[in-house]
């Protein structure tokens, strides 16, 4: 199991051939209390850096971008009755799909644990 | 740094937004707070519940004098100035020769020969030419020495009796001068939450030291902009720029209600022949409520369509209403599509959602009937 982020402040957690992915507490943190979740249904297919789910605070409307290329597994049901979870638990309970990765490889692009907090640091 | 930030001006509350821990944005050429830590939601869910202690001293404050100002200022706005009673304040506009508005403004009466408007922050400077080039034989004044604050919420009266006891009793939509914490401030019962409340102008160097004041109230927590935009949303309140613009008649805008009888009858203000045409026989097209069915808010200029696809206007205004805890919205249809009850689609990122036309406001106006 191993865990990479986005520049666009997603998160992914790779467990064999699926990745479960989410966005950030450094996100959540930035985008305010959060009323709407849109989720990708499962079989959908998704690209790198493509749209794949919508995430809106009071203000603003913001796309989450899938951090690999595959196919849905599953979208987080949960998270549509209860978007305020993205605030609570977003590196947790608030994931936001599973896809199925097509291209492993595309992994390597990603950053690691240390190096998306320095990411972050450098942006404050 | 980039240019625009450093030429932002900011608000004599400056210094305290910052050490509230603000979130400050550029806005109307100011730096002003969008969101306190406490967050949009919690601040905007405060207000309706307690009191809220808003910065707007962007806003322009221009007080007119001259031998007879109302007069004067009824070349200017479809409204009835000149029967406007020493002490009270009231809601109007500004028109251009088509009928479109060039700004919505307060006006307040402060005696036979003074007036005291507070006119919106990106608008202020084109107001203030606009009264200097057409209120011959009147002085107008731009008040740069004072900030604005509002207090709102339905504890905000009993909370600022404490500081100033000229507040008891004021009535909704009146001006007067008293001392609140013993500074001299000019207060009017007004507000742009659909709550009960008051607008205090206080001068810029008393400022910092009367927001102190009234934050220390019970009940009194500091509240940004993006709070008093969705609460002026759930009120149905029209925000310049978005709802109403110079592409807009206030009839249009449904606010015709400005516009008194002696006025219809008589006329003479700018785009009269545009806005008593439409007046008689009814908008083209007209601003109404619009509620999504499902939890998807509808942002501004997402479009509006009618069950068969075809599109039929524009949101103006949309998000989410954390006390309706649902999407809101405003926009323009048809005069055919303005009814209550009517379907319609909106078309949010690529998906036609539905969602019904309704009476505004969303959240009951509570405002102060003593």
């Amino acid at each position: 199991m191993s865990i990479y982020f986005t520049k666009d402040h997603e998160w992914i957690n790779v467990e064999g051939n699926v990745g479960t992915v989410g966005i950030t507490d450094y996100a959540q943190h930035a985008l305010g209390d959060v009323v709407f979740v849109e989720v990708p249904e499962a079989g959908r297919g998704l690209t790198k850096g493509g749209d794949a789910a919508v995430v809106e605070s009071v203000k603003a409307a913001s796309e989450v971008y899938s951090p690999v290329s595959g196919t849905v597994v599953e979208g987080n049901a949960a998270l549509a009755e209860q978007p305020a979870m993205v605030n609570e638990d977003p590196e947790g309970a608030a994931w936001f799909f599973k896809v199925e990765l097509s291209n492993p490889a595309e992994l390597d692009e990603l950053m690691d644990r240390a190096a998306y907090d320095a990411f972050v640091a450098g942006l404050e | 740094m980039s240019d625009s930030e450093t030429q932002l001006l900011t608000t004599p509350l400056d210094s305290l937004h910052r050490e509230l821990g603000a979130k400050m944005v550029p806005f109307a050429g100011y730096s002003m707070p969008v969101q306190y830590p406490a967050g949009v939601l919690t601040e905007h869910l405060h207000t309706r519940a307690a009191a809220g202690l808003f910065d707007v001293s962007h806003m322009g404050q221009v007080v007119i004098e001259g031998d007879d100002p109302a007069a004067a200022l009824e070349a200017l706005v479809p409204g009835d100035v000149v029967g406007l009673g020493e002490g009270r304040t009231r809601y109007s506009v500004f028109t251009d020769v088509g009928g479109g508005i060039l700004d919505d403004l307060m006006i307040s009466r402060l005696g036979p020969n003074k007036l005291f408007l507070v006119v919106n922050a990106a608008c202020k400077h084109a107001d203030f030419k606009h009264m200097q080039d057409w209120l011959a034989g009147c002085s107008v004044r731009m008040l740069d020495d004072r900030a604005l604050l509002a207090l709102q919420g339905p504890k905000a009266a009993e909370a600022f009796a404490a500081v100033a006891p000229a507040s008891v009793g004021q009535g909704f939509m009146t001006i007067r001068e008293y001392d609140v914490a013993g500074i001299s401030c000019l207060v009017t019962r007004s507000g742009y939450t659909g709550e009960d409340g008051f607008e205090i102008s206080v001068p810029a160097d008393r400022a910092e030291e009367l927001a102190r004041v009234l934050l220390a109230l019970e009940g009194v927590k500091p509240i940004g902009l993006g709070a008093r935009d969705s609460l002026r949303l759930e009120a149905g309140l029209c925000l310049y720029g978005s709802d109403i613009d110079r592409t807009t008649s206030p009839v249009e805008g449904g606010i015709q209600w400005i516009i008194g009888k002696r006025r219809r009858e008589q006329g003479g203000f700018p785009g009269a022949a545009v806005i008593l045409a439409q007046l008689a026989e009814g908008p083209r097209r007209k601003r109404v409520g619009v509620q999504p069915d499902g939890r998807a808010p509808a942002r501004a200029h997402t479009e509006i369509t009618d069950l068969d696809g075809n599109v039929i206007g524009e949101i103006t205004s949309g998000g989410f209403g954390p006390s309706v805890n649902g999407p809101v919205a405003m926009g323009y249809v048809p005069a055919a599509f303005a009814a209550p009850g009517t379907a319609v689609r909106l078309m949010v990122r690529g998906k036609a959602l539905d969602a019904r036309v309704v009476t505004l406001p969303f959240t009951p106006h509570r405002y102060f009937k003593g």
